[in-house]
This record gives C-alpha cells, structure tokens and sequence, in this order.
C-alpha cells in the first residue's frame, strides 16, 4: 500500500481567490454577505454568495479566452495548489493527474445555449456549446498545466469529491502519473439558485472551487489516513442510517477537528447534524460561511481540513460529507508519521 | 474502508464479462442489435423527439423504448420518474443482470458514463422557469431527477443492490474509461464484480449543440468516406457485468468475452478537436495493447471511434495506421456509428458491445454507406456484411475535452 501526502491546497470562494482568503474568513466565522441574483421572469432576485470579481493572469492562456467562471475557478484552485510541486525544476517532467468533480458543472454556459437553442437553434452559438459539457474544465486546466498525463471528469453530488480523491491516489499507487490534482468546482447561476430554493429553502448558493495535490512524496506534513466506504442511499438505507455508518467508521477523536458539512438551516442537513450530534469536539463548518457550493463546497471542507493539520492547529481533521442524494462519506487527514512508523 | 486499500501486491486479476445489455435504435436488447449490426442496418430517421425544423440536420437515431419496463424491484412512483434516459439505462442493466444471473448484494460498484444524464429533465425546467416562471410543479422533481447519479441509484433499487456509484462524464469518452475504471477496480483487488457501461438520450439542447458546430451531417453519416460530412446523433445505453475470472468460473457462469487491455489520456491540442496526426489516440492504443500484452498483428478487428467528422476520421486513420504498421493493410475497421449514430457517453459501452458480439458470433459489422475510402485510410473498411474469424477486438472512443480510451477484448471459448 502506497502513502499518499498532500503537496498543496487551493481554493477560490466567496471570500477570495486563494487559501488565506479562506482560512480568513473561517477563523471570523462571520457569514459572508449575501448578493442578489436576478432570476428571468421575477422582481423579486434569488440569493446568492459570489466569487468577487477577478482576472488572474491565466486568463490570457489561448485557451481560456471564452471560458466560463467555473474554469476560471478550476484553473485557479489547480495552479495554488500545484504551486510549490512547479517551483520544482523537475516539474516540466512531473506526470501530472487532474480529477475534476462536479454537480451542476457548466451552468452559465448551458443556459445561455439553451436559451439561445430556444430562440432560434440556427443562431446558437457554436463557440457557447462545447464549453457547456462537463469535461470542459478538466480540458482547459490541462492545456494550462501542459504536462498532464490523465485526466477525468466525475459527476455526483458532493460527496463524489472523495470519490476523486480515491482516483487520484488510486492513479498514485499504480504510478501512472507522479502527483494528482484533485478540484471540485461550482459556478453560480440563477438557474441553480432557484433549484436550491425549491429543495432546501433557506440555503444560499455559492460557487469557487478547492484542490488538493497528492502525491507520494511527503510535501506538507499533511497525510491522506483514511477515505470511509461510500454509504450509498439506496431504498434500503436512508440519509441518516449513511451518516452514522460512515461517523462511525472515521473513528475521530475529540482533539481533532471535525470539518462538517452543515449550513445554516436544518431541514437538509438533518442526516449529518443527527450524526454528529454528540460530537464534543471542535468543528468548522464552510458552507456557514460560504453558503452551498455544491462540490466546490465538499472541496473547501476537504482543504479546511488539510490546512488545519499543515497550519499545526490539529494533528488531524476529518471530513464529514453527507451529500444531498448520493451516498455519505468520509476522510481523514493527519499530520504525517515518520516512514518507518 | 475505501483507503487505505488492503490489497497486497499480487497478480491482477483477469476480468471477464458475463452479461451484457444494449439498448439503440435498431432495437432492445443483444439479439435485436446483433442482427442490425451484422448487416449493417441503418436506423436514422427524421427526429420526433423535439423541434428540429430550424436546425440544419433532420435526423437521428432514435430508439423505440418498449411501453412497459421489465418487473424490478422500482415501485410505481419511481418508474413515473424515470425519464428516457433512465429507462434505457433501466432496460439494458436488466439484461445485463439477469444473463449474469447475479443475485442482490452489497458492496458492488456501479460505474456509469453519460454525458447529459437527464438532460431533457434539466431543458423541461429550464422551459418552464423561463416560459412560466410563477410555476412550480414539478421542478424540484426535475432538479433531482436530472441527476447522474440519481439515475444510477435507480438502478441499485431496481435490482436491489449497493455500492459506491462512480459517474464519469469524460463526453463521448465516458463510456469507454466507465468501463476502463471498472477494469482496474477489479485488476487492482478493489472490487471482486462491478456493473458497469454507459448511457446518453437524445436531447435537444446537445442536438442544436452539434448542429451549431455544423458538425451534424445532412446526407449520409460516412465515417473514414472522403465525402463524409459530419456526424449523426443517436441514443442508447449498454451495460456489462464485469468479474474476475475465478467467481466467474466459481459460479460456472457463461463468459461473454474478457476484458484484457484498456488504455486513457488526455489530448491537450483543442477542447473539440483531435491532434491532427492522431498522436494522443495513437498512445492509448499503445498503451491498451502494453496492458492486454498483445500486438497490432494480433488485433482482428478495430472498432473506430469514426464519428464521420472531417477531423476525427483523418486523426484517428493517421493514428490507426502509425499504430498497426505493416498490420494495417490487412486490418479491418469500421465504426458503427454509421448505423446507429452517436451515442456520446453511451459510445464506448455500446461499442463495446459490439466487440463482444463480433467475438461471439464471429462477423465484422459493416458500413454499408461507405463507397470511397479517404485517403488517410490505409485499413480496409468493412463495407458488406462479413463472416470473419475475430479473437481480438480494439474499441476507441474520444471525447470533447479531449479524453481518449481504447479497450481490448479477448473472445471467451
């Protein structure tokens, strides 16, 4: 069995577009203000949290001239965490692996095709459609990042960012690439605002996106120890029944930090708050923050985590992902043990 | 656990299949597609599925899905939500899983490809919450019901199983690596079976999508003809039950073919289009012969990615040729798209398919459009129904965003 270690985090959300702009916000725990996302056919806008404005560099890349924020997210969650693995001179030779997760994917660009679509398909846009399929930004991140030798796009809700995780440390133990990004990523739309409104009131939308590196090589003092199985819902099994069984399984202490999945309201968030309602110890919960980003939530959960052990504030954190109609699951990261340990 | 993994370094395991399930427009189910692939039967017919008298194209492949689905363990209110694309999915895993003859259990992996999902659930909410936007009903079923991975769990109720859903949307490579990751779920230890294949329905959105690219062809689909213009659309699924050879020989099930090589990257040339010498294409089928341990010389028939495009039929024929050397003059090729259209995420499994019936049955299937080679083909196209002696069969399939998979099958006998 193969160790797999972090080299490097990213993230972009609501807060910013990098890891201290998150951890910032984090340590406040202050809730991010809430802006107003006009939704067709109603005075009234839909809530959301959004990414401040910005145009990182990349963005002159051929490549990602028309691309939508979600790449814009990808690509720069992707470039912080690899940051430290291409300072290397090695890196041009570095086989590099991208797993890029998504829920909703490409919103903005799928809408306005479709709308196009609707009004006259004669017109629709032919530079719009190919940026609405799901393997877009997994794509526009490799152009970016050049020496990428596999990548793989993953669809689920946000709990299949652990899925990711597992598939690029799987890629790691067979040695077919030599560190692996691992992104989830979001962009906001009105269209999946008003979807969120329909199933879980009271949330609010965000978007950004979290990466991880790994790689087999100690990095960061940060170590994958465990992913949990993956408690599938099925007719069977309920939310809740999936929650316990993979709280459970991560066997968490009460000196480590637990980053949750909840937000502010209850209703969807009743199968995890129900597991981990006795849990003594601390906790960090995003999505109060940030609102629901979908798996570029799950991401930030996952990047809390790693940034907690590397930042020494705990010798471990685990990851608590109950998703929405998937299945739960869960990871733990600690600081890494010597190699003989 | 997940991870750490137990798995000690060991031999991979030898992975074979034991169901298969197809749904596509020549029809539901192996013996159906079997015999239209054969003769090469050509399924496209004007769209009635949506509006398409604006578009340039008129046609597709469509499937006709039967009024009722097979007895599952589904109840009444789930089959109402199943939209076409679940059922197709629905109906080509029921095939699958009863010739496997696998029984209800835990812990069994299902790996699906799709591009779309329940893309027409999504276009219906998005119609009505621009065209009615005080109207609700309905729309939070549409916003889960459009879901992957909601479709997949579907499937886990109706033949009452569990395990961990893996979606991979790589566009029209999803199938071809849901198939691939499966293989190494099993080789690797980490899974003893795994349900995997692909899905995609035809949908408005991504028909106008093709159309707008003017990639969508209005005569014929010809893949690797020099007069090809385009691609056509069509649907389907196809679903395999994938083990390893010792459960599959434990239990004395009947062995369809095996799995013996499978091979993936990325081309970083264009988000949609091929490098134009084929290189990364002519990788992965290097790699997937490096991991099935055989040679071009031993490959007895390719079944092409051949979508019919200017660009990807010259790429891959360059890479086709680079890759089998002097092989290639003597290796047969075609690609069934010609009959049935692209299936998108739904391609690779249903192509796979394919390679499993020319294993079993012993045929070529031909491209019966097909009249002036390109000259970038240095392969013979199967054009006229052929009976051939097959053992092994190559499957390619390449994705927007260029994601490239390449499977190897082995015939089983």
């Amino acid at each position: 069995m193969s160790r797999i270690f972090v080299a490097g985090i990213g993230a972009v959300s609501p807060a910013g577009w990098n890891i201290a702009a998150l951890r910032a916000a984090l340590d406040r725990g202050e809730l991010l203000p809430v802006q107003s996302l006009e939704r067709p056919g109603w005075k009234n806008p839909l809530r959301a949290r959004l990414v401040p404005p910005a145009r990182p560099e990349f963005l002159s890349h051929p490549r990602l001239r028309r691309t939508s924020p979600i790449t814009h997210y990808t690509a720069s969650a992707a470039l912080e965490a690899a940051a430290g693995l291409r300072a290397s001179p090695a890196a041009k030779n570095v086989r590099l692996g991208i797993v890029v997760c998504l829920q909703s994917g490409c919103v903005q660009y799928s809408c306005r095709f479709y709308e196009e679509t609707l009004k006259n398909p004669a017109t629709a846009s032919p530079l719009v459609f190919p940026e609405t399929v799901y393997a877009a930004p997994a794509s526009h991140v490799a152009a970016l990042l050049e020496n990428v030798a596999l990548a793989c796009s993953l669809v689920g809700d946000p709990s299949a960012f652990l899925q990711g995780v597992l598939l690029g440390a799987q890629w790691l133990e067979e040695n077919r690439v030599d560190a692996c990004l691992v992104i989830g990523a979001e962009e906001t739309n009105w269209i999946t605002a008003d979807a969120l409104r329909l199933l879980d009131r009271p949330a609010v939308i965000s978007a950004g996106a979290g990466a991880l590196c790994l790689c087999r090589e100690e990095k960061s003092g940060v170590e994958l120890s465990a992913v949990t199985d993956a408690h599938t819902y099925t007719a069977k099994i309920n939310h809740a029944q999936a929650a316990r069984a993979m709280r459970a399984q991560l066997k968490i202490s009460t000196n480590e930090l637990l980053c949750d999945g909840l937000g502010n309201h209850s209703r969807a968030d009743a199968a995890e708050r129900a597991a981990w309602r006795d849990w003594p110890g601390p906790r960090v919960s995003p999505k109060r923050i940030f609102g629901e980003g979908l798996m570029a939530a799950a991401a930030w959960q996952c990047v809390a985590a790693c940034d907690a052990v590397a930042g020494g504030k705990f010798t471990a954190a685990s990851v608590s992902l109950v998703g929405s109609n998937q299945q739960a699951i869960g990871a733990r990261f600690e600081k890494s043990r010597p190699f003989d340990a | 656990m997940l991870f750490p993994t137990t798995s000690l370094p060991r031999t991979p395991d030898r992975v074979v299949i034991t169901g298969a399930g197809i749904v596509t427009a020549l029809g539901i189910g192996w013996k159906s597609n079997a015999k239209g692939f054969r003769t090469g039967r050509v399924a496209f017919r004007p769209v009635t599925l949506f509006d398409v008298s604006r578009n340039r194209a008129k046609t597709a492949a469509e499937a006709d899905l039967p009024p009722n689905l097979p007895p599952t363990h589904l109840n009444a209110r789930q089959i109402f939500r199943l939209d076409r694309a679940g059922k197709m999915l629905l109906l080509a895993a029921c095939e699958a899983w009863e010739q496997a003859g696998w029984q209800p259990s835990e812990n069994l992996p299902l790996v699906l490809g799709t591009t779309g999902g329940g893309m027409a659930l999504g276009e219906n909410y998005f119609r009505q919450a621009t065209q009615q936007p005080q109207r609700q009903r309905a729309q939070a079923t549409r916003a889960v019901y459009y879901q992957p991975q909601v479709q997949a769990r579907m499937i886990l109720d109706a033949l009452d199983f569990s395990g961990p859903i893996t979606i991979v949307s790589n566009a029209c490579a999803s199938g071809g690596n849901a198939i691939g990751h499966a293989w190494e779920l099993i080789r690797s230890g980490q899974a003893e079976r795994v349900v995997a294949g692909g899905y995609d329905a035809l949908c408005e959105m991504v028909f106008s999508g093709f159309d707008s690219l003017q990639a969508l062809s209005t005569t014929v689909c010809r893949p690797f003809d020099a007069r090809r213009d385009g691609l056509a659309l069509g649907e389907g699924a196809a679903i395999f039950t994938l083990e390893t050879l010792e459960s599959a020989r434990g239990r004395g099930a009947k062995i369809l073919g095996e799995l013996i090589g499978y091979g993936t990257a990325i081309d970083q040339h264009h988000l949609t289009q091929p490098q134009p010498q084929g290189s990364t294409t002519l990788a992965v089928m290097k790699q997937a012969c490096a991991s099935a341990g055989v040679t071009p010389e031993e490959i007895d028939y390719v079944n092409a990615h051949g979508t019919g495009t200017a660009l990807n039929d010259s790429s891959e024929a360059l890479a086709i040729a680079e890759w089998a050397g002097p092989r290639v003059a003597s290796l047969p090729v075609s690609s069934t798209k010609a009959g049935i259209g692209h299936l998108l995420g739904a391609a690779g499994a249903v192509e796979a398919a394919v390679c499993l019936m020319t294993l079993r049955e012993q045929w070529l299937p031909p491209e019966i459009e097909f009249e002036t080679p390109d000259p970038a083909c240095k392969f013979p196209v199967v054009k006229n129904p052929t009976d051939a002696r097959v053992n092994i069969a190559l499957s390619n399939s390449f994705g927007f965003g260029g994601v490239n998979a390449t499977l190897i099958f082995r015939r089983w006998t």
